[in-house]
């Protein structure tokens, strides 16, 4: 890891003064869980951190009007045991039960869950989110199979982000603050296909600080993950799914799935496949099948098609609270 | 001579009750220290530059800029210009600074120029190895043509186990100080009587010169024998460093890189037979990378190596990556694995119980009766007339139960070993043995034996092991250590309490040959009327010590040890054939080990061997990057190993039995981590009515092996 130097904020104004104007500036530092990784491995190398958790207002859960306010340096552990959320939006509790470790529950946040870099094992060997060598994507001719189903040009990578999904299935804004101003910005935009390997792959710029993220009251919501471990593992793919009801009918959904492409997937298909519809196992793997309609696979992991399939069949069951 | 025979078994005292671990408490408080907890005064670290490339030469290196980095005390390059480099990780330069940072930075400041050359690293493709792939010759025995025209039944499969790295809790590396021309030396080894000698060779130094300690270690598998280059290059840094204490060890990436793999194994097999289950004829096609050098031939068919007609043609495949070290159970995993779902897949051709096919078959192996003795208690403990059902017959509903077993063998004869006992004036006892405790208990074992024999308790005892100072046992591999050390220790336990018994003769006016030592006692046989404590009969000794020793040889172990366990284990699973999850449920494991010393120590090897072996099943591979020829997950991350989640019950069953009693002692290592991946493999099968041809059983190899590589039949 390169030297580095330390700030450490305890206001927002005091972080964001301290930001520059390109990553390799300086960079948000919060729980550490993965750009400690990625400096260790001069992935990236930042001439200066900005710790924010010491910022109080960053740290907490509250409710706004009928709706909810989580500030970006929650924890994990911190989501997963609020009443609020465990009520209202189970989807984002059972995410951030997906991540099966409790020391990265206790240290990785909310902020750094949605703005952590891909696993992409040729991103992480240096061959950038692109995963190119000479022109050449290595991901397409080679060790494919937890990459994404649904690429977007060059992007063959899957984003990270657990939470990503579920929040852009129940539409919230995320608020990003720079020392000129503030910006709201809808979760679905906040996450970018990079078609360059030096360009990241979510909204915020580099001078910027994701502060919260802002929810509407929801409707049923559920996550479902299909993971190989129950130990620290990542998912192979997940569907976070959000249901507006008229009794027992589908009024709307969103679906949205996870690890399957290099931003969350909305799967509109599978949302028209379900409205006017009774949530039912054979509705559900309908909207399953519809939802994955259009999967380019790589060259091993069409297995995760299947997976996406039933990750959504999974979600929307549990979120209408059906037993298959 | 004295008579060295180890107690009766309804007369032990301490053997054969379970003990916990003397060193449970030190190690679960943190306060064993490990060789890499081991800090020195003045101590710097070494760091390594390994290659990028899978294959290329040294155009140039210069190091003229690290040597100027802050901190360096040492830059030294084994890999000078025209070196040619075979696989990406291989060592080329070494740098010791007062900082690991420190040390990093200056690696990074090394210029290195390459000429890339083009490398092979994906072996399963047999066609593409062309002349890396070297034939073994064919073997045949019978008529195996003859054999598959006339059976009833012949089945055909593809199988296919990925090589595994080596991922030590601890890993490879050492303290090295020089003190003058002698050196401390704190390597973390299965060798403390061996690792010195060798490392005096690479330096061309008198072993003499070298002490070692070591009193735990994080796990060797097989891998920790030598001291490496690591070893040599660690304690040249430090003598170019002025003498300061340095500390290498291999950091995570570069362990799974280079510190040893287990081989792969491929194979096409047919394997023939009748209607009643007779197998009678074998024909494979195998191949095999256990890295550079090519390597591992795994012992096909395994255990049934007496099916009449047989045709094997095998082939080593040299590749551009890290070499192979031997693996618990080197071969044995890989040919279980080979066979067992081979013959599980005849069993299920001819639609019978594969319990009843080996059963049929036994004859065929060099261990009928206790094999026999053995499925049958697993069948029992596993429940498997009540669980197991014809293939793919597992009901409806996406959640899969399966059952499948499979059989091990083993060696696990004592090495050789010396053990010195001193019976202080005091009535203490030390132990001193050259030995090291890989954390499989040893030296609880060696207290419980020299409890035993001197009828004391096992707090009397004083283990000193982890130190070449003391008499010499040797490495612990291939599950020899406790036959060695148990003998060994038995013999010089015995050979003191004889001393004593002179020394105390007299005052119980006693022949000494009619002497006991029973309950903290020295009495006559069939007279404990005539008895004194064990502190009086030491008082006895005036002011000078016994010190006797005891000599294990392996080619006259006096029946204290002796090699061959058989083990059978049977899994259960569920399989979620929506997901290709396979869940475990359940390992049942019927372990023969001979004479049990500590039912506990010994259990805790079966589920160490379990669980080893859980995570070879349905997780862990080494994968390779072909354009990059690099191993793309050298980390704890996507080099996926189980957690406790995900171990479901081990239920084991010490086939503790007068017959096996009467054997001696047997290692327990290896035998214990054979047999779970096949009889995972085949409870997978099991359950979802296919054979997952390729290991790890992970969602993709179950979902492709039911539904096709594009998924096609996916939707029904
Ligand atoms: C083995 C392993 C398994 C994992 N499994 C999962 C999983 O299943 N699902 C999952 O979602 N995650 C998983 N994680 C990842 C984990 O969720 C992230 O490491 C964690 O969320 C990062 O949070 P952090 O606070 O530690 O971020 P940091 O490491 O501190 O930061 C990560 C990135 O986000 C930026 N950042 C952080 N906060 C802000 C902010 N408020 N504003 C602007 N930028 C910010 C940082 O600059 C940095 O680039 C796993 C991690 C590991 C190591």
């Amino acid at each position: 890891m390169n030297n580095f130097e330390y700030i450490n904020a305890t206001t927002v104004q005091e972080a964001t003064a301290a930001l520059g104007s390109s990553w390799s500036d300086a960079v948000v530092l919060a729980g550490g869980t993965d750009l400690l990784s990625l400096m260790k491995d001069y992935v990236m190398s930042p001439k200066r951190l900005v710790n924010i958790k010491n910022i109080k207002e960053l740290g907490t859960i509250s409710k706004a009007g009928t709706g909810l306010r989580i500030g970006a340096a929650v924890t994990f552990d911190q989501l997963a045991s609020n009443p609020l959320v465990r009520q209202g939006y189970p989807s984002l509790a059972q995410a951030v039960m997906g991540v099966t470790s409790p020391q990265i529950r206790n240290m990785g946040t909310v902020g750094g869950d949605l703005c952590q870099r891909p696993r992409c094992w040729y991103y992480r060997l240096g061959h950038g989110v692109l995963g190119m060598k000479d022109g050449k994507s290595l991901v397409a001719e080679g060790e494919n199979k937890y990459h994404a189903i649904f690429p977007s040009g060059a992007a063959h990578f899957v984003s990270a982000s657990s939470l990503g999904p579920a929040l852009v299935a129940m539409g919230a804004k995320l608020k990003l603050v720079s020392a000129s101003g503030s910006r709201e910005v809808d979760a679905a935009k906040f996450f970018i296909a990079p078609q360059s390997n030096e360009a990241r792959e979510i909204a915020l710029l580099p001078n910027e600080i994701l502060t919260e993220v802002l929810l509407a009251a929801a409707g049923k919501n559920a996550t479902y993950e299909v993971r190989q471990k129950d130990a620290l593992d990542w998912p192979l793919a997940t569907a976070s799914v959000h249901l507006k009801m008229k009794g027992t009918i589908v009024e709307s959904a969103n679906i949205v799935l996870g690890h399957v492409g290099p931003t969350p997937y909305h799967a509109a298909g599978a949302e028209r496949a379900l409205v006017g519809k009774t949530i039912t196992a054979e509705t559900a793997m309908a909207a399953g099948e519809a939802a994955v309609a259009g999967a380019k696979p790589l060259s091993q992991n069409a297995y995760k098609i299947q997976l996406a399939r039933v990750a959504v069949k999974r979600a929307l069951l549990e979120a209408a609270g059906v037993k298959a | 001579m004295p008579n060295y025979s180890w107690p009766p078994m309804d007369q032990r005292k301490v053997m054969g009750k379970a003990h916990n671990r003397l060193d449970g408490f030190a190690k679960s408080s943190g306060r064993a220290k490990y060789p890499s907890d081991v800090n020195r005064e003045g101590m710097v670290y070494g760091v390594i530059l390994t290659s990028p490339h899978a294959h290329c030469t040294i155009k140039s290196i210069d190091t003229t800029a690290a040597q100027k980095m802050p901190g360096v005390t040492a830059v030294r390059v084994t890999a000078p210009a025209g070196t040619e480099i075979q696989w990406a990780g291989a060592e080329i330069a070494w740098v010791a600074a007062d900082t690991e940072p420190h040390a990093r930075d200056a690696v990074r400041a090394i210029q290195v120029a390459y000429n890339v050359l083009p490398h092979f690293v994906s072996e399963e493709k047999k066609s593409k190895a062309g002349t890396r792939a070297k034939p073994a010759g064919e073997q045949t025995t019978g008529d195996v043509d003859e054999a598959l025209k006339a059976a009833d039944g012949v089945s055909e499969g593809y199988y296919a186990i990925p090589v595994l790295t080596h991922s030590c809790l601890e890993p490879h590396g050492q303290v090295i100080e020089w003190k003058g021309d002698k050196m401390e030396y704190w390597p973390s080894s299965q060798a403390v009587s061996t690792v010195a000698g060798d490392l005096a060779q690479q330096l061309k130094i008198p072993a003499s010169q070298i002490h070692v300690s070591m009193d735990y270690m994080g796990g060797g598998f097989g891998s920790k024998f030598p001291s490496d280059i690591w070893g040599a290059e660690c304690a040249r840094l430090s003598k170019d460093s002025g003498g300061k204490p340095v500390k290498l060890f291999l950091d995570r990436a570069t362990e799974l890189t280079i510190a040893g793999v287990r081989p792969s194994a491929y194979a096409n097999i047919k394997v023939a037979g009748k209607k009643d289950g007779t197998i009678t004829a074998w024909q494979s096609e195998s191949w095999a990378t256990g890295g550079f050098t090519g390597g591992g031939m795994p012992p096909i068919p395994y255990i049934f190596t007496g099916i009449p007609n047989r045709r094997l043609n095998h082939a080593a495949i040299s590749t551009n990556a890290g070499g192979a070290r031997a693996w618990r159970a080197p071969n044995h995993q890989q040919a279980c694995f080979l066979t067992f779902s081979a013959i599980e897949d005849f069993a299920a051709k001819i639609k019978m119980d594969p319990v009843e096919v080996l059963v049929k078959n036994l004859g065929l192996t060099a261990r009928a009766a206790l094999y026999e003795r053995q499925i049958r208690k697993a069948q029992e403990m596993a429940d498997w007339k009540k669980l197991w059902h014809q293939r793919g017959d597992s009901g409806s509903g996406n959640i899969k139960r399966g059952l499948g077993i499979a059989l091990s063998t083993w060696g696990g004869a004592g090495h050789p070993s010396e053990c010195r006992i001193k019976i202080n004036p005091d009535g203490s006892v030390e132990l001193e043995q050259g030995t090291q405790d890989l954390g499989v208990g040893t030296r609880t074992v060696v207290a419980m034996v020299a409890a035993e024999s001197l009828g004391l308790t096992v707090p009397d005892i004083k283990v000193k092991i982890g130190d070449n100072a003391y008499p010499v046992s040797g490495p612990s591999g291939g599950s020899t250590t406790v036959g060695g050390v148990s003998s060994s220790t038995r013999k010089a336990a015995v050979n003191a309490l004889e001393q004593l018994f002179l020394k105390v003769a007299p005052a119980l006016n006693a022949d000494p040959a009619k002497l006991e030592a029973v309950g903290g006692k020295i009495q006559v046989k069939g007279d404990p009327s005539k008895s004194m404590t064990w502190k009086a009969a030491c008082q006895k000794l005036g002011v000078s010590s016994i010190s006797e020793t005891g000599k294990n040889d392996p080619k006259n172990p006096m029946g204290l040890n002796t090699q061959g366990a058989g083990g059978v284990q049977i899994a259960d699973v569920s399989v979620d054939v929506e997901t290709g999850v396979v869940k475990m449920n359940r390992v049942v494991a019927v372990a023969d080990c001979g004479l049990v010393i500590n039912p506990k120590t010994a259990e805790s090897q079966v589920y160490g061997g379990v669980i080893m072996n859980i995570c070879g099943a349905l997780m862990e591979e080494r994968v390779m990057d072909e354009t990059l020829g690099r191993v793309l997950n050298a980390d704890m991350e996507f080099y996926k190993l189980a957690g406790i989640k995900d171990i479901g019950e081990i239920v084991v069953h010490m086939d503790v039995h007068p017959d096996n009693d009467k054997r001696g002692v047997i290692g327990l290592g290896e035998p214990s981590a054979i047999s779970t991946i096949a009889a995972i493999s085949n409870a997978v099968a099991n359950a979802i009515g296919v054979r997952v041809p390729r290991v790890p059983l992970s969602p993709d190899h179950v979902l492709t092996a039911l539904y096709g590589k594009n998924m096609e039949r996916s939707r029904a």
